[in-house]
């Protein structure tokens, strides 16, 4: 389980328990946390669950993988601590972690 | 009216990011100024409970929509993702609790009714109102058809047996499933994309799998023939007993042993047979009350029937494309999604109209398949990349050099950047196109 905060583009936060094994975007999409929309589910095949992963968060979140890598280069708004959160897979480890939404997915 | 692409999708959510709020996105003054006309909005009805039929719930909530929305489906269930039920949910990865699209408090956050285990059997328009299978009767001011398809079952002899599974539902999984428990073989009729998605599955299970596909390639409706023609090869690297130019006649079921005869009297035998021959629209309620359908339910670019109070998207659906020129059914989540959106839109009397780059992906083996946009049309095929290597991408060019679709084999980038140039119109120089040197970025410039 880990506590995450999903922080929207206007900067409305939702503090939320997830359990372990989940995605950082199935955590958002089970709490009804607007701004991610992950319209294929987690297939990593849409670009539309964007967050970007806060920075002190980022060594414990991981690389992205090399496809999402390439599905982020041609998303809107990409930057440095652009994740695809289909692909954060929670542990305890991210018990206290901070995401933020763009303004727009895809 | 504004043109809808799939980029930027904020275009067609004046509340972005907003939770659901219940005041009127457009300025009806009955509802601005508080009067009731005459009784209380019989509101939204749509049938269907899955992808399409939730979209066009969100969308109309998202836009302010405040009147009654009632989402009937005829499976037990809440709306599901189905795209996992041929791959990760089928081999077991993905439990049943990770399909389902909301969580259950969603629905009534979002004042959205649930008829589930509902099945409509009755359009009535004249009496704006449609008619359920347990004698209710329920109005609509909108009605939005989003039922889907079925799983075609094949006219042959013994297609019909319950006993030979389908995949369309949850409950077809499970059925499926449990019927390949203990299972050593698998014959699969149909090489479309359910097909070669249930073989992938079950080779990774172990069995020996067959697939007999009656046409002369796989995936012959929606893919190039070169990726046709590679797809063929990845099964059968794979072990998988592919046979094309191969119809069936008949389908044989005995206690221990099952069967499918061939056109040339060859009997092929396995543990399990299962059906992948396609999808037939439901569009039976609309055809009964007098809506044009052509293998799918006719509609304008604002996802319009012929009545101006009913819309229809999704699987059922046959829209308009006007960057291909043509009407096409599509079934993909990315059509239920947006499509569903349109109508919502059009419904909330802010229509948009609806002109999309089609994308798809598919899953086997390892490999990902992403398509955006339609082949057809297209006169020349370049390809960048190797097939041999597993990792290339096929760019489809119209006869003036626009870009019409690109089929990407674990090429993301090629085809995330397809998506935006064929949404701009792009006319990409074929010998550049060709070049994995030049960035696919430079072709966005």
């Amino acid at each position: 389980m880990a506590k995450i905060t999903y922080i929207e583009h206007d900067g409305t936060a939702h503090e939320v328990d997830v359990p372990d094994g989940l995605t950082v975007m199935e955590g958002a999409i089970r709490n009804m946390v607007p701004g991610i929309d992950a319209d294929c589910g987690g297939a990593c095949a849409c670009a539309t669950c964007h967050v970007y992963v806060d920075p002190a968060w980022s060594s414990k979140t991981g690389e992205r993988s090399s496809m999402e890598d390439s599905m982020l280069d041609f998303a809107s708004e990409v930057e440095d601590t652009s994740r695809l959160s289909c692909q954060i897979r929670v542990t305890a480890d991210l018990d206290g972690l901070i995401v933020r939404m763009p303004e727009q997915q895809g | 009216m504004e043109a809808f692409h799939k980029t930027p999708r904020q275009s067609l959510q004046p509340g972005h990011g907003a939770k659901p709020d219940f005041r009127p996105c457009f300025e009806n003054e009955q509802a601005m100024n508080g009067s009731e006309p005459m009784g209380v909005a019989a509101g939204v009805i749509i049938v269907g409970a899955g992808q399409a039929g939730l979209s066009a719930a969100m969308e109309l909530r998202k836009r302010g929509f405040a009147d009654p929305i009632t989402l009937i489906g005829d499976e037990a269930h809440p709306p599901y993702q189905r795209p996992p039920l041929s791959k990760s949910y089928l081999s077991g990865e993905t439990p049943r609790d990770r399909l389902w699209l909301k969580p259950d408090a969603f629905y009534q956050s979002a004042d959205i009714t649930l008829q589930l285990g509902r099945r409509v059997v009755a359009l009535d328009r004249a009496g704006s109102s449609v008619v359920l299978d347990d004698g209710g009767r329920l109005q609509f001011d909108h009605l939005i058809l989003a039922a889907g398809g079925s799983a075609r079952r094949p006219p042959l002899p013994g297609a019909d047996q319950p006993s030979i599974p389908v995949l369309r539902t949850m409950e077809d999984a499970d059925q499926l499933a449990a019927r390949l428990q203990g299972a050593e073989s698998l014959i699969i009729l149909g090489a479309g994309y359910i097909g070669l998605e249930v073989a992938a599955s079950a080779r990774k299970r172990g069995l020996s799998v067959t697939v007999l596909e009656a046409s002369e390639r796989p995936l012959a409706r929606t893919a190039s023939t070169v990726l046709s023609s590679w797809f063929g090869g990845l099964h059968r690297g794979r072990g998988v007993d592919l046979r094309v130019n191969t119809p069936a006649v008949r389908i044989i079921v005995e206690k221990s042993a099952s069967g499918v005869e061939l056109a040339d009297g060859e009997i092929v035998t396995a543990d399990r047979v299962m059906l992948a021959t396609g999808l037939k629209p439901n569009t039976e309620l609309a055809e009964a009350a007098g809506l044009a359908c052509d293998d799918g339910v006719l509609v304008d670019a604002q996802a319009r029937t012929e009545d101006e109070r009913i819309f229809a998207v999704g699987d059922l659906s046959r829209l308009p494309l006007k960057r291909y020129g043509r009407r096409v059914r599509l079934e993909s989540v990315q059509n239920a999604i947006d499509q569903a959106r349109v109508a919502a839109a059009a419904i909330c009397g802010a229509p948009v109209e609806y002109d999309p780059v089609p994308w798809f992906w598919s899953d086997q083996y390892e490999i990902k398949l992403q398509i955006a946009g339609l082949t057809h049309g297209a006169t020349q095929i370049v390809r960048r990349g190797d097939p041999e290597m597993g990792r290339f991408a096929l760019f489809h060019l119209a006869e003036d050099g626009r870009l019409l679709a690109c089929e990407a084999i674990d090429s993301a980038p090629e085809y995330m950047a397809a998506q935006r140039m064929i949404a701009k119109g792009v006319k990409p120089d074929a010998e550049r196109l060709r070049d994995p040197a030049v960035a696919m970025r430079d072709f966005l410039s």
